[in-house]
Order: C-alpha cells, then structure tokens, then sequence
C-alpha cells in the first residue's frame, strides 16, 4: 500500500498546473515543488485540527465514564445514551425531530421546483416584485418574527404542533430554496424541452421526463439545505412548542444545557445524538453542494 | 444578485392547441406554478413584515397594559436615550465585522488549500465542512464543553504547565468576546469555503498553465486569474453571511445569553429580549424596524461599491 502512495500522488498531481512536458525537471523545480507540499499539508492540518478538536471534544465526554479524567473514551461506555435517549426523552426528541425535518425537505423541494420553474423559465408580470418581497423579508431577524408567528398559529390551532415548525422552516427557508432551484433549472437548456415539445409532450411530461433527471444535484442540494436548516431550528422550535412529548432535538439539548453542571456526559451524548443525521447526510451531499452551486446557481 | 436581473425567453407552449387558449394559458401558468410560494410567503412572511411595522407605531406592552394605543414616533425617541439600544449596536457592527471578515480571510485560504490536488482530498473536504451542517446550539454545547474550566481543554494545558487551572472564558468581559469570535469561526468558516470553491473550480486550468509560461508567480497568478473569477462570489458570501450574523442569535443567547452585564448583546438578542422577556412588543418592533433598515442600508450601499468596482474593469 505504501509502496503505492506516491504513485497515486503523482497521478492525483496531473491536475494541478504542471511545467510543460517538453523542459527537463530541474532541481530548482523539484525543491518549489517541495516547498509546495509542505504549504500544502501544514496549513492543511491545522485546519482540520481546529476543525475536528472540538468534535472529539465531545465524543470525549460522551463515550467516557463520568469521573474519567482520561483523553481517550477507554474503557468505553454507553451509559449516557442510555441516560439521554431513555431518560431524557431524546428518542422521542428524535423521531420528532426527524418527522419536521423530513416534511420540510419535501415541502421545501416541491414548491421550490415549481416555483423556481416559473422564475427560470418565464416572464410574468410581478416577478421583480415578488423576488424583491422575498429578499426583504430575509433582513427581518427571526426573533421578532416569533411573536406574530405565534398570533397566526394560535389562530388555527396549530400551537403545540410540530407543523408549525413545518411551516415556519419551510417558509423561512424559500427564498433560499427558490433562488437557488431557479438557478439549476436555468442552467438546463431551455432547447432540450423545446425539442421534447415539439416530439409531442405537453410542458409537465416534457419537465418529468427531460429536466428532472437533470436537476438531481440541484434537488438534492436544495433538500438537503431544507433538511439541515429545519433540523438545526431552535428558535421556532423553543417558542412554539411547550409540551414535552412534540420536543426537537435542540430543545433537548437546550434544557440539557439549561441544568449542566450536573451532567457533561449527557449533554455531549446529546450532542451526538442531534449531529449523526446532519453529518450523514453531508458527508453525502457534500460533493453535489459544491457542484451545484459552481453549476452556477450562486452567480447567476 | 445578477441572477434576479437575468430575463428568460418565454416559453412557448405546443404550436398544436388553438392559439388563444394556448396564450391564456402561458400567460396563467407562472402563477399557478408560484402560487404556493407566493401564498406561504404573504401569509407567513409579508403579514408579519407588516405587523411589525405596525406595531412599531404602538405603545403595546403587555406589562403596561393601561399605555397600549397609537404611539406616533415615541418608540423610535426613545432609542435616543436608550444606552442598552446604542451598546447592542455598537456590539453588532464589532461582531458581524470581526466575524464576516475573519471568516472571510480563513474561508478564501481554506478555499485555495482544498482546491489544490492532494491524498485524501475528497475526505479531508468532507472534514473541514463539516461544522458549517451543525446547528447554532448545539455549537454551543460543543464549546461549553471546551470553554468550561473542570472539563475544559484549559484544564488540561493547566495540568501540562500552560496556563493556570479555573479561567472561566465565559465570565471574564474580555475574553467572552474572543471565546464567542472562535466558536462562530469554526461554524462559519465552511461557509465561505464552500462558496469560494464552487467558484474556483470552474476556473479554467489553461489560464493557470499559460500563466506558468508566462512565468507569472503565486501571488500574480492569484490577483490576475483568481480574484477576478471569484470576486462575484465573494460579494455574495460576504453578504449572505453579514446578514446572517447580524441577525441569527442563536449562538449568543445559548453561549452567553448576551451577558455578562449585556456585553455581548446583538440588536436582534436585545430585540428578542425586549419583545419576549420583557413584553414590551411596541418597542421590540420598533427595534427591529431600525435594524431591518440598517442592513437594507447597508446592503444596498454594499452592493453599489461592489458593482461600480466591476464596471470599472
């Protein structure tokens, strides 16, 4: 194996600017390239360092014995997950934080599409308005949303529920969500559905069958943004909801925070109890997050 | 930006339906397929926009029940001599100022770093972005842990001779302010990673090539090839997270609570405190009428800098 890692870094090189092949490699050369790796990989570990520090930091606490001083969770125990997820309720916390969050995506992503094809695709009147509506509303901070929020959902009984949390992430999320679909769906070829239209398929069969495979970064990337942010809320989820048994995640971890000092090791496996989903789920995406955002969606 | 300001062709329906219907139903289908964002958006969005507004014109206080009614200007006076007003603003410009520009300045490095070839690259991007998918509080909950002086990481400095034992970061007035800078650069540098990168890898690698032919140096190749090519993206970022930061509390109410004594109070924390713990919501919607035109304001303003700079070219 180690035998064949240069080999491998040689190849993965060919990507970067390489001298052109007809000059000589001199030993100037060899030793930039030297200088090269070495502003590479330094900086590189101190990032991730920084980065991964803390996250062990917490899967520290969370797998060692209460007491243990040691920096290694060895002997390893699971005593505080059993204490969170049984104990605390954060199985319950989980299911429902899952439920709000899938909801979301799904929610985010229909009307993202829909919406974000009529923006891509035609000119209507009330467009600009719409967008500017829509862009306005993002410098509104959440905080002083809560408390009209909370009026219109008293009034049709949804206080208390968890699909007011649906809603509100779903809607706080839509600008983004739509801005971004609009993009992806600019960025397929207006001239594939023309030549669908014109093979005889009505404007949805020519969308279903022509440009929905195409968006599959971009859906993704959209959903998953809808997913993490619903995931992740606090605010919402802390004003809206008062009855134990609809708690999200991070209401949990907020009354776990609320009374520590008692329990660092419950508090970290709560911790990993509300990243596991997240994470996961990034580490899949993250190649389609990046591809799709240089796919253009960012600069239009 | 340019995206809004892009106009696309129209689409045209099928030549084969009769043409009068064929144009009603053109002209009706973006709104059908926007009606449900558009619906969310006034219900949900607009309606409270607009409450807010409203109410920033009233004395509406639920502890002074007996003062409720028309306000004219009174609670934008009195922000005038409000010192808790000035110091959580002052706080804001500190805070979105060191944190957009710090991030920035790690973001762009982090963005050129993992952009070049190397082993474990696809797991290392995996790595670094991580912590931009975790949510404000449970950050807090990651840095409690690191902060805390019985089980933090200056505990274990203190026993390897660095440092002394029992430094709370979170009491001390100065060191709240850095402690705070850290644990919000470790979520938000990610972001401007990520959306540098998107960018940089649609630079096209010829240009580098005949930069090198040209024997052009690192630094020449980054302000004449790199810079121009991700410049746009580097506006948007710093905007979306100038707004983000100015607006999103999470992290400060759950790490600090603004304090100690209100010294890291953000104008939306000072909001949400005003309006919830103290409801008084006339006075909070006045406050955050203010701050939704200041960061109008000041991404307007923003916005136009950058632009004339691009015509410029």
């Amino acid at each position: 194996m180690t035998s064949l890692l240069p080999k491998a870094h040689a190849a993965g090189r060919a990507i970067a600017p390489e001298p052109i092949p007809a000059r000589p490699i001199s030993k100037l050369k060899a030793r930039q390239r030297r200088i090269d790796r070495v502003l590479t990989y330094v900086p590189l570990a101190l990032f991730l360092i920084f980065t991964l520090v803390p996250f062990y930091w917490m899967l520290l606490f969370a797998f060692r014995p209460t007491g243990s001083t040691s920096l290694v969770p060895w002997p390893i125990t699971f005593e505080h997950f059993e204490t969170v997820w049984n104990g605390s309720g954060f199985g319950i916390y989980f299911k429902n934080s899952l439920f709000v969050a899938v909801m979301s995506l799904l929610c985010s992503t229909v009307i993202a599409l829909l919406g974000g094809y009529a923006l891509a695709r035609f000119r209507f009147r009330g467009k600009t308005l719409f967008l500017v509506a829509m862009l306005c509303t993002q410098f509104v901070p959440g905080a002083m949303m809560l408390i009209p929020l909370f009026e219109i959902f008293n009034a049709v009984g949804l206080t208390n529920s968890l699909w007011s949390l649906i809603i509100s992430d779903t809607v706080f999320h839509l600008p983004l969500s739509l801005i971004l679909m609009s993009g992806f769906i600019r960025n397929v070829p207006v001239e594939l559905e023309e030549a669908a239209w014109v093979d005889g398929c009505t404007r949805i069969q020519a969308f279903r069958l022509v440009v929905l495979p195409l968006l599959k970064p971009g859906i993704v990337a959209v959903g998953s943004f809808a997913f993490i942010s619903a995931w992740n809320n606090f605010l919402f989820a802390i004003m809206f909801i008062s009855s134990q048994d609809q708690f999200t995640v991070p209401v949990g971890l907020s009354y776990l925070l609320g009374e520590f000092g008692a329990d660092f090791g419950a508090l970290a496996a709560g911790g990993v109890i509300a990243i596991i989903p997240v994470v996961l789920l990034f580490a899949y995406v993250q190649k389609f997050l990046v591809q799709g955002l240089s796919a253009g969606a960012v600069k239009g | 930006m340019a995206l809004i300001a892009q106009k696309q062709k129209p689409g045209r329906p099928p030549a084969a339906t009769p043409r009068k219907r064929a144009n009603r139903s053109r002209r009706l289908y973006p709104y059908l397929l926007i009606a449900p964002a558009a619906i969310l958006t006034l219900v949900f969005l607009v309606y409270p926009v607009g409450s807010v507004f409203y109410y920033s014109l009233q004395h509406s206080n639920v502890t002074q029940p007996w003062d409720d009614g028309f306000a004219g200007f009174e609670n934008f006076i009195a922000m005038g001599s409000d010192p808790l007003f000035w110091r959580s603003l002052s706080f804001t410009a500190q805070w979105v100022v060191v944190e957009v520009g710090l991030q920035f300045v790690f973001g762009l490095a982090l963005a050129l770093l993992i952009n070049k070839s190397f082993i474990g690259r696809g797991l290392a991007r995996s790595l670094v972005f991580s912590p931009w998918a975790v949510s404000g509080i449970l950050t807090t909950t990651i840095w409690i842990l690191i902060y805390n002086p019985s089980t933090g990481v200056g505990r274990y400095l203190a026993d390897m001779g660095i440092g002394e034992y029992g430094v709370s970061l979170l009491a001390g007035s100065d060191t709240t302010f850095w402690a705070l800078v850290l644990a919000e650069m470790w979520k938000g540098i990610p972001f401007f990673a990520i959306l540098i990168l998107a960018d940089l890898q649609s630079v096209s690698l010829e240009l580098y090539e005949s930069a090198d032919v040209d024997g052009a140096g690192t630094w020449r190749k980054f302000v004449s090839i790199t810079w121009p090519h991700i410049r746009q993206a580097v506006v948007v970022a710093t905007l979306l997270r100038a707004v983000w930061e100015f607006n999103n509390v999470d992290l400060l109410y759950t790490l600090t609570g603004g304090g100690p004594a209100s010294s890291t109070t953000t104008l939306p924390l000072y909001v949400a405190q005003t309006a919830i713990h103290d409801r008084d919501f006339g006075y909070g919607s006045a406050l955050t009428v203010v701050a939704f035109l200041i960061l109008t304001f000041f991404s307007l303003v923003y916005l136009r800098i950058t632009k004339s700079k691009e015509d410029d070219k």
